[in-house]
C-alpha cells in the first residue's frame, strides 16, 4: 500500500542523507521525497512517499524515528488528509491546437504560465492522479518536458505535525 | 578558562571520565596528539593499526561498560577504524570515535588524506557529526558521549577538521554537564498497559521460556534477571551475546539457543507456548527458518529499541523500554498478582527438558588421541575457575568458547557476535587488561582470526598487557571448511592455509612467551604453566584435531527442533601427531 510519510527533521547538513541512506541500506522504496525548510528555521519537513506492506511501513517508521536528527514523523495514510502535487509541463503548440491545450488546461485548472510562438508551459497543481490524468488527456507527442515536485501533504482539520 | 581546539577536545575526554583513548596518530590529528602529550590524565594506547584501536576500545567498554574511546586520523586512519565501528554498532556497544578531517577550507577537493568519514561511517553508526565550529566543539562531544551510552547504545562518530584543533585559536570553555536534543529521548520504564498483559500472559503459561540477550548485559539487568528467572521457576536461555547475564551453571539454565546452541534450549523453544524475550533481538543465527520459529508461542519481547521489536517476529506483546525497569515492574506485578505459574505445569515441562537434556548434545569424544578443542575450554575454565574474561575471535573456536566455558557473570564473555569480525580478540583482550588488570584474560582465537590484527602483538608489550592466547590452531579456517563439508561436499574451497607462520616463534619476536602442544595430556599443565606467568603475554598454540565440527547445529534453512547432531564419536585420523 502507498503511504506518505510526513517528518520534521533536524535542519542540519547530512539529515537528507541519513533518510535516503536508511531507505537504500535496508531495501526499502522511495517513489517521491520532497524537502524544504518549515517556519522554524531549525527543521525542516521532508515528504515521503513510499510502498509496502503493514509490516514493512512499521519498520521504516521506526527507523526513520531511530534516526537522531528526525524529530517526529506522522504517516498521513493513517488519517484524512490533502495532498497536492505541483507540475509544470511545456507542450509543443501549433496554431491549431492552443485552442485545445487551453481548453484542457481550463478543465483542469490548469494556468498558462510561460507563451512562446511555439509553446505553452502549463502549471497544475492536485493530488498525483488529477496529474497523471492531464498528462494522460493530451497528445503525449506534443510534451516537451514534464517537471513534477512529487507530493506533500497536510492531515485535515485541527491536528498537525509540529513541535 | 580559554583553550584552542585540541586541548577542548582532551579536556573534554578528562572530565567525561575517559581513561583510555586507543588510537594512532596522523597529519589531520597532530594538534591533538600535541595536546596529548602535554597532559598525563586521559592515558593514549598507541596501537599498530587502526581496526585493533576499535576492537581494543570495544573490548574495554564491554568489559566495563563505560565507552570506548577511539582517536584515529583522516584518511585511511579512518577508514581502517571502519571495521571496528560496524562490529561495535552491530553489538550495540557505547563507544566515541574522533577522527582527524582535513581542514574545512579543502574538504571536498579531494585533499590528502581526504575520505567523506561521514558519509563512509553513516550506515554504521548510532550518528556521527561533523565539527564545523570549534566553539560547538565540547557540546558536540558531550553529545557523542550523550548519545552513545543512552537508549540502545552504539558508536558515535565525531569527525574534526585540522583547522577545527588550530592551537592558536582559543575560545572559552566549558564542559557541559547535561545535554538535550529534542529529537532524542529514549524510553526507559515500559507501559504499564502492556507490562500488565505480560505478566497476565506468563502467569498462565504451561510450557515458558525466558530468551534473553545482549541487552540485558548492556542495560545492566542481569541482577534481576536472575531474580525474574528464580521468581517464576521458568527455564531460561541465553543468545551468544546474552551469554553471562545468567549463571550458565545454574539448573533453570539450558544452554545457548541458536544455530549452535543446545539441543534443549532449542527443542524447549520450538515447544514453548509462552516465550518471553528481554533484550535479545532474533537474530537469523538464534532463529533458523523463520516459518519454523516457535509455531506455539506467543511472544512477549521487552526492548528499548522499538525497531528491534516484530521486525523479523512479530510478537504479541512489545514492551519498550530498558530491561532493568522494566523487570523490575514485572516482578513487582508478578508478586502482587493472586495468579501463580500452574506447579503442575511447569513440572511437566521440566520433565520434557530433562528428557532432552539427557540428549547430551555436547559430549565429544574424550578419548582421543588428538586434542579436541573442546576438551582445551573446558580445561582453560579449571584453570582460570571459570573466572577469566574471555574474548574470542569469529569462527569455530569462538563457538567452543561459548558452548564449554560457562559463563556465570556478565561482561566476561567479550565477542564480535552480530559482525562477526575476525580479529577482534587479541586487541579486544588488549582492551580488558587495561581496565582489569588483576584479572585473567585469554583470548580464545583460531590460526585464521589471529593473523587478521596479529600485529597488536607489539601493543601488548608496549603497555604490559599480559593476556594468555589460547590458539586453537586446526590450519583451517575451520568453520568455512565445517560448511563447506556440511554444503558442498566437502570441496574446501580457500579454507585451508598452506603457509601458517610459526606461531611460537612469532611470540618471542614480538617479545612475548610462546609454547606449542600437540598432546591432549600437554593441554592442562602447559595452561597452567602460561597462567602462572602472571606479567607475561603467552601465545599457547594448540595443535588440534583438524576435522573436529562444531555440535550440534541447525543447518541453514531449517528450524529449531531440526538440529544435526553428532553422530557417534568420529575418529579423525586428519593429522598425525608429531
Amino acid at each position: 500500500m502507498r503511504h506518505i510519510i510526513s517528518i520534521l527533521i533536524e535542519n542540519e547538513s547530512g539529515a537528507l542523507s541519513r533518510v535516503a541512506g536508511l531507505f537504500s541500506a535496508r531495501g526499502y522504496n522511495i517513489e517521491s521525497l520532497t524537502v524544504a525548510p518549515t517556519e522554524d528555521a531549525s527543521l525542516s519537513r521532508m515528504t515521503l512517499v513510499t510502498r509496502g506492506s503493514d509490516d514493512i511501513i512499521e519498520q521504516i517508521t521506526k527507523q526513520l524515528n531511530k534516526l537522531i536528527d528526525v524529530v517526529k514523523l506522522i504517516d498521513l495514510a493513517d488519517s484524512v488528509h490533502i495532498e497536492r502535487e505541483l507540475m509544470m509541463v511545456k507542450i509543443r503548440t501549433t496554431e491549431q491546437t492552443r485552442e485545445e491545450i487551453r481548453g484542457m488546461a481550463a478543465i483542469f485548472r490548469g494556468k498558462i504560465i510561460d507563451v512562446t510562438p511555439s509553446t505553452y508551459v502549463v502549471e497544475m497543481t492536485g493530488p498525483s492522479s488529477k496529474l497523471d490524468a492531464f498528462i494522460a488527456a493530451i497528445d503525449g507527442d506534443t510534451i516537451i518536458e514534464v517537471v513534477r515536485s512529487g507530493p506533500t501533504g497536510i492531515s485535515r482539520g485541527e491536528k498537525g505535525l509540529h513541535l | 578558562m580559554e583553550l584552542n581546539g585540541a586541548q577542548i577536545v582532551i579536556q573534554s575526554l578528562k572530565d567525561e571520565g575517559v581513561e583510555y583513548i586507543f588510537g594512532y596518530p596522523g597529519g589531520a590529528v597532530l594538534h591533538l596528539y600535541d595536546a596529548i602529550f602535554q597532559q598525563d590524565d586521559v592515558k593514549h594506547i598507541l596501537v599498530r593499526h587502526e581496526q585493533g584501536a576499535t576492537h581494543a576500545a570495544d573490548g574495554y567498554a564491554r568489559a566495563t561498560g563505560k565507552p570506548g574511546v577511539v582517536l584515529v586520523t583522516s584518511g585511511p586512519g579512518a577508514t581502517n577504524a571502519v571495521t571496528g565501528i560496524a562490529t561495535a554498532y552491530m553489538d550495540s556497544i557505547p563507544m566515541v570515535v574522533i577522527s582527524g578531517q582535513v581542514p574545512s577550507p579543502v574538504i571536498g577537493s579531494d585533499a590528502f588524506q581526504e575520505v567523506d568519514m561521514v558519509g563512509i561511517t553513516r550506515p554504521c553508526v548510532k550518528h556521527n557529526f561533523l565539527v564545523k565550529d570549534v566553539t560547538k566543539l565540547a557540546e558536540t562531544i558531550k553529545k557523542a558521549f550523550y548519545v552513545a551510552t543512552t537508549g540502545r547504545p552504539g558508536p558515535v562518530v565525531v569527525d574534526v577538521p585540522k583547522d577545527i584543533t588550530d592551537p592558536r585559536i582559543k575560545v572559552p570553555y566549558k564542559y557541559p554537564k547535561k545535554v538535550v536534543i529534542r529529537s532524542y529521548n529514549p524510553a526507559v520504564t515500559g507501559h504499564k498497559g502492556q507490562i500488565k498483559k505480560a505478566v497476565d500472559l506468563l502467569l498462565t503459561a504451561q510450557k515458558p521460556i525466558i530468551y534473553a540477550g545482549g541487552g540485558v548485559i548492556l542495560g545492566e539487568g542481569s541482577k534481576e534477571l536472575i531474580e525474574f528467572t528464580r521468581l517464576l521457576e521458568f527455564p531460561i536461555t541465553n543468545t551468544l551475546m546474552g551469554l553471562g547475564a545468567y549463571p550458565a551453571t545454574d539448573k533453570q539454565f539450558v544452554g545457548m539457543l541458536g544455530m549452535h546452541g543446545t539441543y534443549e534450549a532449542n527443542m524447549a523453544m520450538h515447544d514453548s507456548d509462552v516465550i518471553i524475550a528481554i533484550g535479545a533481538r532474533f537474530d537469523d543465527r538464534v532463529t533458523g527458518k523463520l516459518d519454523e520459529f516457535c509455531p506455539h508461542a506467543q511472544i512477549i519481547h521487552i526492548d528499548v529499541d522499538p525497531a528491534s521489536i516484530s521486525k523479523t517476529v512479530k510478537v504479541a506483546i512489545p514492551i519498550v523500554g530498558e530491561v532493568k525497569p522494566v523487570l523490575e515492574q514485572m516482578m513487582e506485578m508478578i508478586r502482587e498478582s493472586k495468579k501463580k505459574p500452574s506447579k503442575k505445569a511447569l513440572e511437566n515441562w521440566w520433565k520434557q527438558i530433562d528428557e532432552w537434556r539427557a540428549v547430551k548434545c555436547m559430549e565429544y569424544d574424550r578419548n582421543s588421541r588428538l586434542i579436541k578443542p573442546q576438551y582445551v575450554i573446558e580445561q582453560l575454565y579449571e584453570v582460570t575457575k571459570g573466572e577469566a574474561y574471555i574474548t574470542s575471535d569469529v569462527g569455530q573456536h569462538q563457538m567452543w568458547a561459548a558452548q564449554y566455558y560457562p559463563f556465570d557473570k556478565p561482561r566476561h564473555w567479550i565477542n564480535s557476535g552480530g559482525l562477526g569480525t575476525m580479529g577482534f580478540g587479541l586487541p579486544a583482550a588488549i582492551g580488558v587488561k587495561l581496565a582489569f588488570p588483576d584479572s585473567e584474560v585469554a583470548c580464545v582465537t583460531g590460526d585464521g582470526s589471529i593473523q587478521m590484527c596479529i600485529q597488536e602483538l607489539s601493543t601488548a608489550l608496549q603497555y604490559n598487557t599480559p593476556v594468555k592466547i589460547i590458539n586453537l590452531n586446526n590450519s583451517y579456517l575451520g568453520m568455512v571448511r565445517q560448511w563447506q563439508e556440511f554444503t558442498y561436499e566437502s570441496r574446501y574451497s580457500h579454507s585451508y592455509m598452506d603457509t601458517i607462520p610459526d606461531f611460537v616463534k612469532l611470540a618471542e619476536a614480538y617479545g612475548h612467551v610462546g609454547m606449542r602442544v600437540d598432546k591432549p595430556e600437554e593441554v592442562r599443565p602447559t595452561l597452567e604453566e602460561a597462567f602462572a606467568m602472571k606479567d607475561r603475554t603467552v601465545f599457547l598454540d594448540i595443535l588440534t584435531d583438524r576435522t573436529e565440527n562444531v555440535y550440534p547445529m541447525i543447518e541453514s534453512g531449517k528450524g529449531h527442533h531440526d538440529m544435526t547432531l553428532r553422530v557417534a564419536s568420529g575418529t579423525s585420523t586428519d593429522r598425525e601427531l608429531a
